[in-house]
């Protein structure tokens, strides 16, 4: 027999699991064995059909064919709570908490209603589960207050509060740090030895090849390949990878090369940042006394730990959040006594990692979210009436350049994915006069396809002798693009390093708090 | 005639307040309730005015007063049930099946009154009412605060009731949670639709026995469209109270105060226009939407009905 006596047994299986959606079919006659003891990856790019399977394995949706069989014997999953007492637990791709009450309220949603929350005993396994993790979870702090990355965090530790068979991870890794991602891998390794079947679904090739046993693709809603453990072993990594790129597009590994644009050799600044701090907030760190300065064309890094103030540093330059001290200087104009509006005129942009939050507003058109930042200023206004037909001319002369892939200019901008939300983002921060433009995170969420045409566009700015700030906690990310990679940690920067040969290994040590 | 200085007329004018005030913190606390938990309830003015109706004419026939609250509780449960159905279960348009219940409720209590009383409108005994020991002894506020109907106080406390539920109980943040992120509250395994409906129809029970007290209580009988907008100040009070109980009390006291003002000025004889004195709690409904209106914060799903995997 095996080795794992519940090793290798289906506790799941998809039987042509088949969704329709208006106009698309998500999930095209799927088949998908989830085993006990196995760490199941689901790779796809933005729009295969991941979430929608997902949905259906945790009572959200109903299939439109096929059938899902539990313990091989077949039980429609009926609802969320259903999916719940079936033991299977789930980490969706879209956060699912509520940002009006606290971690420890978000954590006990889900008792029943005539029991009242019990805060010490939650708080005891809270901590048993996260500390293993390297998780820290504030119970007391309203969830709003949070970061993105701790918001995963938090939702991470509620799934596993639940002692689930089938634990479902659906990009849980994207806000997680490098460090955290492979305290995750060790927990899930953990996990499945305990018994547990998981499904990790993610974008990155490298967390499939290190953490799965099995390894399924998909690709427009069908199953289009597995590897099996077996040969998931016998494989090099390398070849593992070309394997799965060539399941996944079609197409060769290798475009991810290195490239960092060429400089002109001009050294004025063109951004400059003195001394700029911001105060603390009870969850979120502030900013002490940060400086920096960017030439013409070059692209300046920022990397350190998701939460040392990232977001607080993009949203003081933007002017988004109010400093308490230094300046910030653009084109030799000092531009800090300008609101947001004025810093915008000034040409400096800020592509905000909130993406449809923040950035866009989910249910306008992709028309009109172009154009958010002009709306009642001529030529697209007129006298403030709206010129629809000049709007929709703009707005398909931006989707063709900046290669949007959308039904149309008229579509509601929250039904594209990720990446076109990005594109949308980038072509209305882009338009005229944009000087320096700062990047929160560019590349979360997005498929592969989309992140490196992302970098590209990227580079392309910096070519064109912009001024960039890249905020990123992919290390991989900023070591491929950046010509000084400056390490943020606690609210101040901790040392910048110019890329070239060992940066990774002096940024790296700076991040974890050891000195280059 | 008193002047208006005197005791005996500050303790009219206080003890109108309360009474005017009781319907309205009954409806307030009620709509607070699905406002929490993302349901815009328009048609509470519908609920009361079903309160209203039935809580009076089981009052009338029974002689009981308790009976008619009940059954007036019962009357909103009823309308709410209906609106549940159509807006949480179905989910149609809020405002416009609010309105339509709203609309379709004034002019059906107002027929029925009419075949059952024609152009009559007896009156119910005044209310017994349950004097408070010692504090009702204290002059002037004792007469105005502390000699009311036993329900007066269960109305009152109700708002401590709700603190402690909206505070302390997995009910309570169930209902925000449905209020903000129903989806949230739904992959949690706790069925959105049931939250909804049971805040809805604790907002119909509420509003009924809110329009039961001030037909029986405050009027001593019924007339067609008695409440008056009262169900719609009950919902300006939930949006201005931000989700806090206690300032759904503080608002329907301003509010009754403002209401019995209007009544004392004219019995006072005071030399000001009617239709001046009668434009007061608008007026202090305006007022206090210019000052507090705009911290409003209402919670992110109100008026959406909640469909399970759309996006
Ligand atoms: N509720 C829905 N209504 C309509 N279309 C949907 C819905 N959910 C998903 N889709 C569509 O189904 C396709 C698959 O989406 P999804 O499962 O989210 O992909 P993935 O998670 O792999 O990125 C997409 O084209 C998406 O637009
Ligand atoms: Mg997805």
């Amino acid at each position: 027999m095996m080795e794992h006596p519940r090793a290798g047994l289906p506790i799941v299986t998809l039987e042509g699991v088949t969704k329709r959606f208006p106009g698309i079919v998500a999930n095209d006659r799927v088949d998908l064995d989830i085993c006990a003891g196995e760490v199941h990856v689901l790779l796809g790019e933005n729009g295969a059909g991941k979430s929608t399977l997902i949905a259906m394995l945790s009572g959200l949706q109903q299939p439109d064919g096929g059938r899902i069989l539990i313990d091989g014997a077949e039980v429609p999953i009926r609802s969320p709570s259903h999916a719940l007492s079936l033991g299977i637990g789930t980490v969706f791709q879209h956060n699912m908490l509520v940002p009006t009450l606290t971690v420890a309220e978000n954590l006990a949603l889900g008792g029943r209603w005539w029991k009242r929350p019990r805060t010490a005993e939650l708080a005891a396994r809270v901590a048993e589960i996260a500390r293993p993790l390297g998780i820290e979870i504030n119970l007391g702090a309203r969830v709003s207050e949070l970061s993105l990355g701790e918001q995963q965090q938090v939702e991470i530790v509620r799934a596993l509060l639940r002692d689930s068979r089938l634990l479902i991870l659906d990009e849980a890794t994207s806000m997680l740090t490098p460090k955290g991602i492979a305290e995750l891998g060790a927990l899930m390794r953990r996990l499945v030895e305990r018994g547990l079947a998981v499904v990790f679904i993610t974008h990155k090739l490298g967390e499939a090849a290190d953490f799965g046993d099995r390894i399924s693709v998909l690709k427009l809603g069908r199953n289009v390949g597995e590897i099996p453990p077996e040969r998931l072993r016998s494989l090099e990594r390398a070849a593992l990878v070309d394997e799965i790129v060539a399941m996944m597009f079609g197409r060769q590994a290798g475009d991810d090369a290195v490239s960092i644009p060429p400089r002109a050799a001009n050294d004025d600044a063109l951004l400059e940042v003195r001394n700029l701090s911001v105060a603390a907030t009870p969850d979120a760190p502030g900013l002490d006394a940060i400086s920096f300065a960017i030439g013409h064309g070059e692209i300046l890094g920022i990397a350190g730990i998701d939460g040392n103030g990232q977001k607080q540093l993009a949203e003081a330059l933007a002017g988004q959040r109010q400093a308490v001290s230094g300046s910030v200087v653009l084109a030799g104009q000092e531009i800090n006594g300008l609101d947001v509006g004025g810093r915008r005129r000034q040409g400096l942009r800020y592509l905000t990692d909130d993406r449809l939050g923040e950035g866009t507003v989910g249910t306008f058109p992709v028309s009109i979210n172009y154009f958010l930042k002009e709306i009642g200023e001529p030529p697209l206004w007129r006298s403030g009436v709206e010129r629809s037909r000049e709007i929709e001319a703009r707005a398909r002369e931006l989707t063709r350049i900046y290669d949007v892939r959308t039904p149309g200019v008229s579509t509601p901008v929250g039904r594209l994915s990720g990446g076109n939300i990005q594109k949308v983002l980038i072509a209305r921060e882009l338009a005229d006069g944009a000087r320096a433009v700062i990047f929160n995170k560019p590349t979360y969420g997005l498929d592969l396809a989309n992140t490196l045409a992302t970098r590209q566009r990227i580079r392309d700015i910096a070519g064109q002798g912009l001024a960039v700030l890249l905020i990123s906690t992919d290390l991989e990310e900023l070591l491929s693009m950046c010509h000084r990679i400056a390490v943020i940690s606690q609210g101040s920067l901790v040392g910048t390093v110019p890329n070239g040969d060992g940066a990774g290994e002096r940024v790296g040590r700076l991040m974890i708090g050891i000195a280059a | 005639m008193g002047g208006f200085a005197s005791d005996t007329f500050l303790a009219a004018l206080l003890f109108g307040a309360v009474t005017a005030a009781i319907p309205l913190l009954l409806a307030g606390l009620g709509e607070q309730m699905s406002e929490k938990a993302g349901v815009l309830n328009i048609g509470i003015e519908g609920m009361m005015i079903t309160g209203a109706y039935l809580g009076f004419v089981s009052a009338y026939y029974s002689g009981s007063f308790w009976l008619g609250f009940l059954t007036g509780a019962a009357g909103g449960v009823a309308v709410a049930a209906l609106m549940a159905l159509l807006c949480v279960r179905i989910g149609l348009n809020q405002i416009v099946i609010g309105i339509a219940l709203t609309l379709g409720l004034e002019g059906l209590t107002a027929l029925l009154h009419h075949f059952q009383f024609s152009r009559s409108y007896p009156r119910l005994p005044a209310a017994e009412v349950t004097p408070i020991p010692l504090l009702a002894d204290i002059p002037v506020l004792g007469s105005a605060l502390f000699r009311h109907h036993l329900i007066v106080y269960l109305a009152v406390a109700m708002v401590v009731v709700m603190i402690w539920v909206y505070r302390r109980t997995q009910f309570g943040i169930n209902l925000q949670a449905a209020g903000d992120k129903p989806a949230a509250l739904d992959v949690a395994g706790i069925d959105v639709i049931r939250t909804r409906t049971a805040a809805v129809l604790f907002t119909g029970g509420m509003a009924g026995l809110g329009g039961a007290y001030l037909a029986n209580v405050g009027a001593g009988l019924f007339i067609p469209f008695i409440t008056n907008g009262a169900g719609f100040l009950g919902i300006v009070l939930a949006m201005l109270a931000r989700g806090q109980p206690v300032w759904v009390l503080v608002g329907a006291l301003v509010f009754g105060g403002c209401l019995s003002m209007t009544t004392a000025a004219q019995v006072a004889g005071v030399n000001i226009p009617t239709d001046v004195i009668q434009m007061l709690p608008f007026l202090a409904v305006m007022a206090m939407l210019v000052l507090f209106g705009r911290r409003a914060s209402l919670p992110a799903a109100l008026g959406i009905p909640y469909e399970r995997g759309a996006r």
